[in-house]
């Protein structure tokens, strides 16, 4: 039988804030255990709630750019479950009324098409403690530091179809929140994290399937992995005459395989009810004007500018838009280089790419600035360093040996553009080897290939190829 | 509505609660009461009635975005049960 996958991805984010959603403690990642633990997150008795304004503003951002309603009221609601890394008894989220609801995205696909996916909310939360559960004598660790962090978990419609369409829409909206400067999208560290919903139908059937949840997947090709998995599992299920049950489950990143995680008699319920210690966000339409008026350019909009204003690819906007940071840095390169774009771009996403790959170096800390390589390309564009040589000068400013001009100068890199002097070098290559010439005279014309070799030899790459090709076709042929 | 034994013990479960199976009718009649009392407000018509999220007529109030609290570990850990490393220990939470 044709099976048909149903996804529905809810995404957590963090926000980027400098204190926590409900107190005034740090969020600062990777400090000592429980130092940024106020007395708000540890749930002492007589403690309030007070919203950060930051996270409204951030979430009401995420809303916009997403096609979303921004409500203008909202209500935070108590989830009630017990965890020793959430000592309220309950998480305050929200449920009714979630600040951001009905929104969508489009997300370019391998084959190159493009898929609406709906947003059916985001709503803002807290995040819990952590548990470590090695070494404390048959105990379990606690550390509060992440309690009380702010999340945005953004829930999407089950229009996802695919594992490979789950991980385009995960990275369009990685990258949008990254873009709007609202998360740092680091996976590593549990910032940016995703759980997903997946079921399967017959093909062409309405009605969908059970579904099954996996949680907390933190890397896109996990998410892939996981999908795939719980698909082929759900379809062997099926076609064994048994039935998807409904629970969730947990991704085995070292088995590549989901596994149950919880045991039905503790099915959740997590009596939902408006937190009495906070009252309804309002937001007006002005409020949410200058909202509007905030918002950076976004991911699709700078793809067709570069497009128009660059003159790139639609390939090569697409690469270079996928993260703010690449996209203003090969803007501020291309600008230093005198607006050539088409090179600036093959730099970008050929050499620098490379080198920042290699050496698993982030494009913000860069090596070789925008600056640098704006520089550099200039020196390309007016002759006075070939394509070729460019690679060595860029190389040796990734190692830190100045500027491209001071590179140049210091290793004598200029090209040779002077005619009489390539002529001169090219007649003692040609007196040199009188019997590769009477074989290209001969037909061999291969050999032209030859000959350039030796005149670049010669001039360790210095010479201008564009005028040695040139000159060399003059003397051989003419 | 009326609830039944069971229900009693998912609630008492769901709060963490140990109760005497004796007292189980006398929770689920008492319970029972409650919601029946609760279950008058049904009588009312609240056809275009807004829900109504906080009894106070007024909304959050925003503060800004900076740090105000400090590291205070050692004081709040000094009520605490057990403590190692900084961190607070508590029954083992995974079989």
């Amino acid at each position: 039988m044709a099976w048909e996958t149903v996804i529905g991805l809810e995404i957590h984010s963090q926000l980027a804030t400098n204190s926590k959603i409900f107190s005034g403690a740090s969020t600062t990642y990777g400090a000592e255990p429980n130092t940024q633990a106020c007395a708000v997150d540890l749930g002492l008795p007589g403690v309030l709630p007070v919203l950060n304004e930051e996270v409204v503003r951030m979430a009401a951002m995420f809303g916009l750019a997403t096609h979303s309603t921004v409500a203008p009221r909202s209500v935070f609601a108590r989830k009630n479950y017990f965890y020793p890394d959430l000592p309220k008894g309950y998480q305050i989220s929200q449920f009714e009324l979630p600040i951001v609801h009905d929104g969508y995205l489009d997300v370019e696909l391998e084959d190159g098409s493009s898929k609406r996916i709906g947003i059916t909310r985001a709503h803002l939360e807290e995040d819990a403690g952590k548990s470590l559960h090695e070494n404390f004598m048959g105990k379990t660790g606690i550390d509060l530091n992440r309690a009380g962090t702010p999340l945005l978990e953004i829930v999407s419609e089950p229009d996802i179809r695919s594992a490979k369409e789950a991980v385009a829409y995960m990275k369009k909206i990685h990258s949008l929140v990254r873009y709007l400067g609202i998360s740092d999208g680091n996976m590593q560290e549990g910032s940016f994290r995703c759980d997903a919903n997946v079921s399967i139908r017959p093909l062409g059937q309405e009605a969908f399937g059970t579904r099954a949840e996996i949680k907390n997947i933190n890397s896109f090709r996990f998410v892939e992995q996981a999908i795939n998995y719980e698909v082929e599992r759900q379809i062997m299920v099926l076609e064994g005459g048994g039935e998807v049950v409904q629970e969730t489950r947990l991704f085995d990143a070292d088995r590549h395989e989901t596994r149950s995680m919880r045991s039905k008699e503790e099915a959740n319920d997590y009596r939902y009810f408006p937190d009495p210690d906070l009252l309804p966000v309002e937001l007006d339409e002005a409020y949410i004007a200058a909202v509007r008026e905030s918002l950076p350019e976004m991911p699709d909009a700078k793809k067709a500018r570069f497009v128009s204003e660059h003159g790139l690819s639609e390939y090569d906007a697409g690469i270079l838009t996928a993260t703010r940071e690449m996209a203003d840095y090969f803007e501020a390169a291309a600008q230093v280089a005198g607006a050539a774009g088409k090179l600036t771009a093959n730099w970008v996403i050929g050499e620098l790419s490379a080198a920042l790959n290699r050496d698993d170096c982030d494009i913000s800390n860069s090596p070789v600035s925008a600056d640098m390589l704006g520089g550099m390309l200039l020196r390309i564009e007016d002759g006075t360093i070939s394509g070729k040589i460019a690679k060595q000068v860029f190389e040796a400013m990734w190692q830190g040996e100045g500027s491209a001009d001071e590179v140049i100068d210091k290793q004598g890199l200029r090209q040779i553009s002077d005619a009489a002097a390539i002529e001169g070098i090219i007649s003692d290559v040609l007196d040199n080897n009188p019997k590769q010439i009477e074989q290209y005279r001969g037909g061999q014309v291969k050999l032209f290939g030859f000959f350039v070799g030796q005149v670049m030899k010669a001039t360790q790459g210095k010479a201008n190829p564009k005028q040695v090709n040139e000159l060399l076709r003059k003397l051989l042929d003419g | 509505m009326s609830l039944d034994a069971s229900d009693v013990e998912k609630i008492a479960h769901l709060a963490r609660l140990g109760i005497n199976v004796d007292d189980i009718p006398g929770y689920a009649r008492n319970l029972s009461d409650i919601l029946s009392f609760v279950e008058q407000l049904n009588s009312v018509d609240t056809t275009g009635v807004e829900p109504l999220a906080h009894p106070l007529e007024a909304t959050q109030r925003l503060r800004p975005d900076v740090v105000t609290e400090g590291n205070n570990r050692e004081h709040f850990q000094q009520v605490a049960p057990e403590t190692e490393s900084g961190l607070y220990l508590v029954p083992q939470v995974i079989e």
